[in-house]
């Protein structure tokens, strides 16, 4: 039939696109994956929903029918099986909104009761960055980072969410569902990721003009490969050995760069702008943007407003020889 | 032939002492408009007033739909360079706030506006200088914002504004003062529009037209008149709020100072719920029509569909908190209100399924008005379905702020707004013009319109869950967005070649179309039973109602109702169940002073962008000008 | 009458345009080699001392440049001295006296260069352009720029009026606020 095929398109376009690192369609964590499931059954059952409908509708259009003498000539035999026909459907309609209701408030409840969570991190969403900050009982223990997460496989971590200036929403599709980030006001998150891997996720609450540049890297770790990630974060940045990458940090150090960033291990200590401490480490820099390379440094270094017009980094007049002792310095912070 | 004879009063001429042949033309001279300008800035006659909203509805419909095809061609391709933020944010947002407030709102009062008297059998709409400031009122507010957009002071926060972004901080210059103001404008155009039909309905039915003789086109612009002045309010009081934050310091929405950024969702979605409403139902008002026209039989289950469109209305004021599930609010809260939303297909759904029904048992003439109704039938039921989806709390974490979301709404709106409208107009088209739509061309721009929609609209379900955020200006090309996103834009492409399409069919057949008689599609509601289009004023002797398909009841003579004066504007007021004839009274005649008081009113709500100092100059102005429209003047009543 | 109108509508135009763009690059304002501002317009040479070109205009109308001056204002830690505009150890920028000039070229200076008595000097560690920010923001402080440009409140505790509202005074060197031009606007 002429209707099957673009059913068909429609149908493969629909599966073959589910995979992706930020998509609700893949998950990889126990959260997510409830929140497919009903996603699924929903979809299930509101599909039939609709074909069914359609299938009466056009059944409605198609059928013989005897001519009558004027619009006005109804027949009460055909008004009352009409009556009987359209209360069964208002009540079935009925049953599957109720059904599909007691079926989200249990996966509701399930998804939101309070779980002990062994690592905690708050973070705080800015214009157009993420600040992570990882909580400990020691407080020589904590240390702040940007826009990357790291996690150890299979625990549930507990994020408190904040904001410093406008409403953000923190949202990694494959993990969980998304919390809205909104100034005054702390609202709290559990993720668990079920397996180790990379995944995406970015602010979704319009926040000014690059909330299209605003993403958030997850990565997940088994324990000990963890633990060895949260050693060296927390430890301060090694002072360079090579005389390029020495020059470079003089280079940070005399520039505008001391007034917001924070290297711990030198003087600067600016907390208005991502920490920098391990920023060679990270997969991306300017909050997803690019990839993190020396090139793409070279290039936000230089000129931050054509990559992300309206960032708060300002440009940075650099002499043409500065430039590479710069990138190497940030790059082997790792 | 029954008539009811009213009582005359003093010695003028009553239509029943006038011959047949000259009363159309005394009547025509009495409630016509004057030529000129001056004669066009007075009128009061709900047509012309009418005319003017459809035609500036359907204006601002294309400049919207101009920043949507501003849109998608920057984002057909994946870290396109078309369009920076700023101006995107400025071309979202205006896409957006002249849908909703320019376009969505008023298109459906607009047509409330020419039918509901002709449907209901009077003169004129109640409080017609009212009516003609309310349209001044909104064509200034949508000049206003699309020459400040033309400024680049054009609001750029979206159509919803979410403080803190549009606060004080966050949005530097005037640009969302000017968003908050053309709420203003727009609002009080649309308060004063439902203000009027609801006394319309209730007040100036034809005698004979009980409750349960009025057309369902009649019951859904009226239920949808209540929805605007409950609604209404909430946005009013939140725009003003908004403009007292950033104007004079106030900490409304300051939560150091003991505000809370969350009340402006609460005010805001208080109204954007019923908003959405307030665009639907006059949708459903064009189906029921036409359902019943094309089907050739009374519409199944006009009980149930009254009360479903009664349900419908005020479940809608239930159901807000749904578009803020991902604040953080407490669960057991978001539960009642998943529960509310869902319980609002139930309504809606049995509307649905009394239509299918009485095209079940009809016998159905496939011209462009049915056409377009069984688009909104395949297109609404999906965007209806996937808001149960988005009802659920979990699943609405996901897809929140997504292009889901985007979808959805687009299915709803589109579908059960604009496709209905489409095929309202095709449908009174013949009566607004006397002449026909050609029905070949409205075929061609069915189905452009149809497949283009859905191609354009379908995919964005999949980007959505596949992780694409909402108003985001690019995305990378690493996310596999970009088939998805290119379809949408050649979709889109479609969906504007089916308005050019209309856009010439109408221009083509304004002048050169057939020639429409009275009631071309045999129809039963009375506004066909006058001429097309239809005379000053409306009908010729006020016409006595017997059935809830006047025409189809009546096919011989319509009964009318005779002892209307002839020479002065004159409507008959009936009781509010019964619809018996109770008092004569009179009608505005023409003025000037609501296009004077609407400029002034313009006047000081733009100047207050700028300084709170323009409300206290401008208000002594505006009462000496609203004094002078409500000065007695020589009507009966006030001798 | 008719020319009138015109006039009016292309100042509102320009005005409108000149207010609300939002300059990701602002315009240039010169290298940090630049020569010091004199601060008087008098001297002993036949013509009067140079004075570089005033850039000032492009900043203090607009309202993006304001409102990143008062950004900044508070991320380099302005308040630390200067409290908001009231002073402290550093003096009052809310008010109409200056002790090394109120011109915004004079501001510039000021915080490029320092001054005696405890300013420090920004020279290398604030770019041109913010800097020119910056000194845009604290004339709003003091009303010199237009009203409908300055910026608004913060959504922070409120230490005084905002910008938009606090009393206008011009800007007398070494004059004070005459009491009736002390109250919010």
């Amino acid at each position: 039939m002429c209707c099957c095929r673009p059913a068909l398109v429609v149908l493969a376009l629909t599966l073959t696109g589910c995979t992706g690192w930020q998509s609700s369609l893949d998950p990889q964590g126990p959260q997510a994956d409830s929140l497919a499931t009903l996603f699924w059954v929903f979809t299930a059952v509101l599909t039939l929903v609709w074909f069914l409908t359609m299938a009466m509708l056009l059944l409605s259009l198609r059928r013989d029918r005897a001519a009558r003498a004027g619009p006005l000539s109804l027949e009460p035999q055909a008004e009352r099986s009409m009556i009987r026909a359209v209360s069964a459907a208002g009540a079935l309609t009925t049953a599957i909104v109720i059904a599909l209701t007691v079926v989200s408030y249990a996966a509701q409840r399930a998804l939101f009761s309070s779980r002990e969570a062994p690592l905690t991190l708050m973070v705080k969403g800015h214009q157009w960055w993420w600040e992570v900050t990882y909580e400990d009982a020691q407080p020589s223990r904590r240390f702040t980072t940007a826009n990357e997460i790291h996690v150890p496989v299979g625990q549930p971590v507990l994020i408190k969410l904040h904001s410093s200036d406008v409403i953000h929403s923190f949202w990694i599709p494959s993990l969980a569902g998304k919390m809205d980030v909104i100034p005054g006001r702390e609202n709290r998150l559990v993720i668990e990721a079920s397996k180790d891997g990379t995944f995406r996720g970015q602010c979704a609450e319009f926040c000014g003009w690059q909330h299209a540049h605003m993403a958030i890297t997850l990565v997940a770790h088994p324990a000990e490969d963890f633990e060895r990630w949260r050693e060296n974060q927390i430890s301060a940045a090694e002072p360079p050995d090579d005389p390029l990458r020495k020059r470079g940090m003089e280079i940070f150090l005399s520039r505008p760069c001391v007034m917001c960033h924070q290297i711990r291990g030198t003087p600067a200590a600016g907390k208005v702008a991502p920490d920098l401490t391990h920023v060679g480490g990270r997969l991306h820099i300017a909050a997803g943007t690019l990839p993190n390379s020396r090139g793409n440094l070279a290039a936000w270094i230089t000129d931050p407003q054509g990559i992300k017009p309206g960032a708060h980094m300002p440009l940075v007049r650099l002499e043409a020889d500065e430039i590479e002792p710069l990138t190497r310095y940030l790059e082997g912070l790792r | 032939m029954s008539e009811t004879v009213l009582e005359p009063h003093a010695k003028e001429p009553l239509d029943t002492d006038v011959p047949d042949g000259e009363l159309a033309k005394r009547l025509a001279a009495t409630w016509g408009t004057a030529d000129g300008l001056i004669g066009a800035l007075s009128t009061v006659d709900h047509k012309a007033i009418g005319r003017r909203y459809i035609l500036t509805g359907f204006f601002f419909l294309i400049l919207g739909g101009l920043a949507a095809v501003a849109m998608r061609l920057q984002l057909a391709v994946p870290d396109n360079s078309l369009i920076g933020p700023d101006l995107y944010d400025q071309i979202f947002t205006m896409h957006g706030t002249t849908m909703m407030f320019l376009f969505g709102v008023p298109i459906g009062e607009a047509l409330a506006v020419y039918l509901v008297p002709l449907m209901v059998g009077t003169r004129n709409i109640a409080f017609p200088r009212l009516n003609a400031f309310s349209y001044y009122v909104y064509l200034f507010g949508g000049v206003m914002i699309w020459v400040a957009f033309g400024l680049n002071i054009g609001p750029d926060n979206g159509w919803f504004s979410y403080v803190p972004l549009a606060g004080p901080e966050f949005s530097p210059g005037k640009r969302a003062d000017f968003w908050a103001q053309m709420v203003t404008f727009t609002e009080v155009a649309a308060l004063a529009v439902a203000v009027e039909i609801v006394v319309t309905v209730l007040k100036l039915r034809a005698p004979g037209m009980t409750l349960d003789r009025i057309p369902l086109f009649v019951w859904a612009m009226f239920v949808n008149a209540f929805l605007i002045i409950f609604a209404m309010p909430a946005v009013m009081l939140g725009s003003t709020l908004l403009i007292l934050d950033r104007l004079l310091d106030t900490h409304f929405f300051n939560q150091a100072e003991g505000g809370d950024p969350l009340l402006w969702q609460h005010l805001f979605w208080f109204f954007g719920h019923p908003e959405v409403y307030i665009i639907f139902l006059p949708g459903t008002a064009f189906v029921s029509a036409i359902v019943a026209t094309f089907a050739r039989r009374p519409v199944f289950g006009y009980p149930a569909i009254v009360l479903s469109l009664i349900a419908t209305g005020f479940l809608s004021f239930g159901l807000w908190v749904h578009h803020m599930f991902t604040t953080g609010l407490p669960q057991l809260g978001a539960t009642f209100f998943t529960a509310s939303s869902m319980m609002i297909a139930i309504p809606t759904g049995i509307q649905i399924f009394c239509w299918i029904a009485t095209l079940w048992d009809g016998k159905p003439i496939y011209r462009t008005p049915l056409l377009f109704v069984l688009g909104f039938f395949f297109i609404f039921v999906a965007g209806g379905l996937s808001g149960i989806m988005l009802a659920s709390v979990p699943i609405d974490t996901q897809v929140h702020d997504t292009y889901f979301v985007v979808a959805h709404f687009h299915y709803v709106l589109i579908g059960g707004a604009v496709f209905p409208l489409i095929g309202a107009i095709y449908y009174w088209f013949p009566k607004f013009t006397g002449r026909m739509l050609r029905e070949r061309l409205g075929r061609w721009h069915f189905w452009l319109a149809f497949i283009g929609f859905n191609v354009a609209f379908f995919p964005m379900h999949i980007s959505g869950l596949r992780g694409m955020p909402r108003r985001v200006y690019t995305y990378p090309a690493e996310m596999g967005w970009d088939t998805l996103n290119l379809i949408s834009t050649l979709g889109a492409s479609l969906f504007v070649v089916s308005f050019l399409v209309f856009i010439y069919n109408v221009a083509a057949s304004a002048r050169g179309g057939d020639v429409a008689g009275d009631n071309p599609w045999d129809a039963s509601t009375l506004e066909w039973a006058t001429t097309s289009p239809p005379p000053p004023h409306n009908f010729d002797r006020i016409p006595f109602v017997t059935s809830r398909e006047p025409l189809w009841a009546e096919r011989e003579t319509l009964p009318v109702v005779t002892g209307l004066a002839v020479d002065k504007r004159e409507v008959v007021i009936t009781t509010t169940t019964e619809a018996l004839p109770d008092l004569k009274e009179s009608s505005p005649d023409p003025t000037v002073w609501p296009f004077v008081s609407a400029i002034v009113v313009g006047v000081i709500f733009i100047a207050s962008i700028f300084t709170p100092w323009a409300v206290a100059w401008g208000a002594p102005v505006a009462a000496l000008v609203i004094t002078a429209w409500f000065w007695p003047k020589s009507m009966e009543e006030d001798r | 009458m008719r020319r009138l109108l015109a006039i009016a509508a292309a100042i509102a135009v320009l005005s409108a345009c000149e207010r609300e763009d939002r300059e990701f690059r602002p315009p240039p304002v010169g290298t940090e080699g630049e020569a010091p501002v004199t601060l008087s317009s008098i001297s002993p040479d036949t013509e009067p001392p140079e004075r570089p070109a005033d850039t000032g205009k492009a900043y203090e109308e607009n309202a993006y440049h304001l409102s990143e001056g008062k950004r900044l204002f508070a991320w380099f830690n302005c308040n630390g001295c200067h409290a908001n505009g009231g002073g402290g150890s550093g003096p009052a920028l809310m008010d109409d006296s200056w002790i090394y000039g109120g011109a915004l070229r004079n501001i510039v200076q000021t915080i490029r260069e320092g001054r005696p008595n405890g300013m420090p000097s920004f020279r290398g560690k604030i770019p041109e352009e913010q800097i020119t920010q910056i000194a845009a923001y604290v004339r709003s402080m003091e009303r010199q720029v237009p009203q409908d440009a300055a910026p608004g409140r913060n959504d922070d505790l409120m230490p005084r009026p905002s910008e938009h509202r606090l009393p206008a005074s011009p800007a007398v060197p070494g004059g004070t606020v005459p009491p009736s031009g002390q109250a919010p606007q």
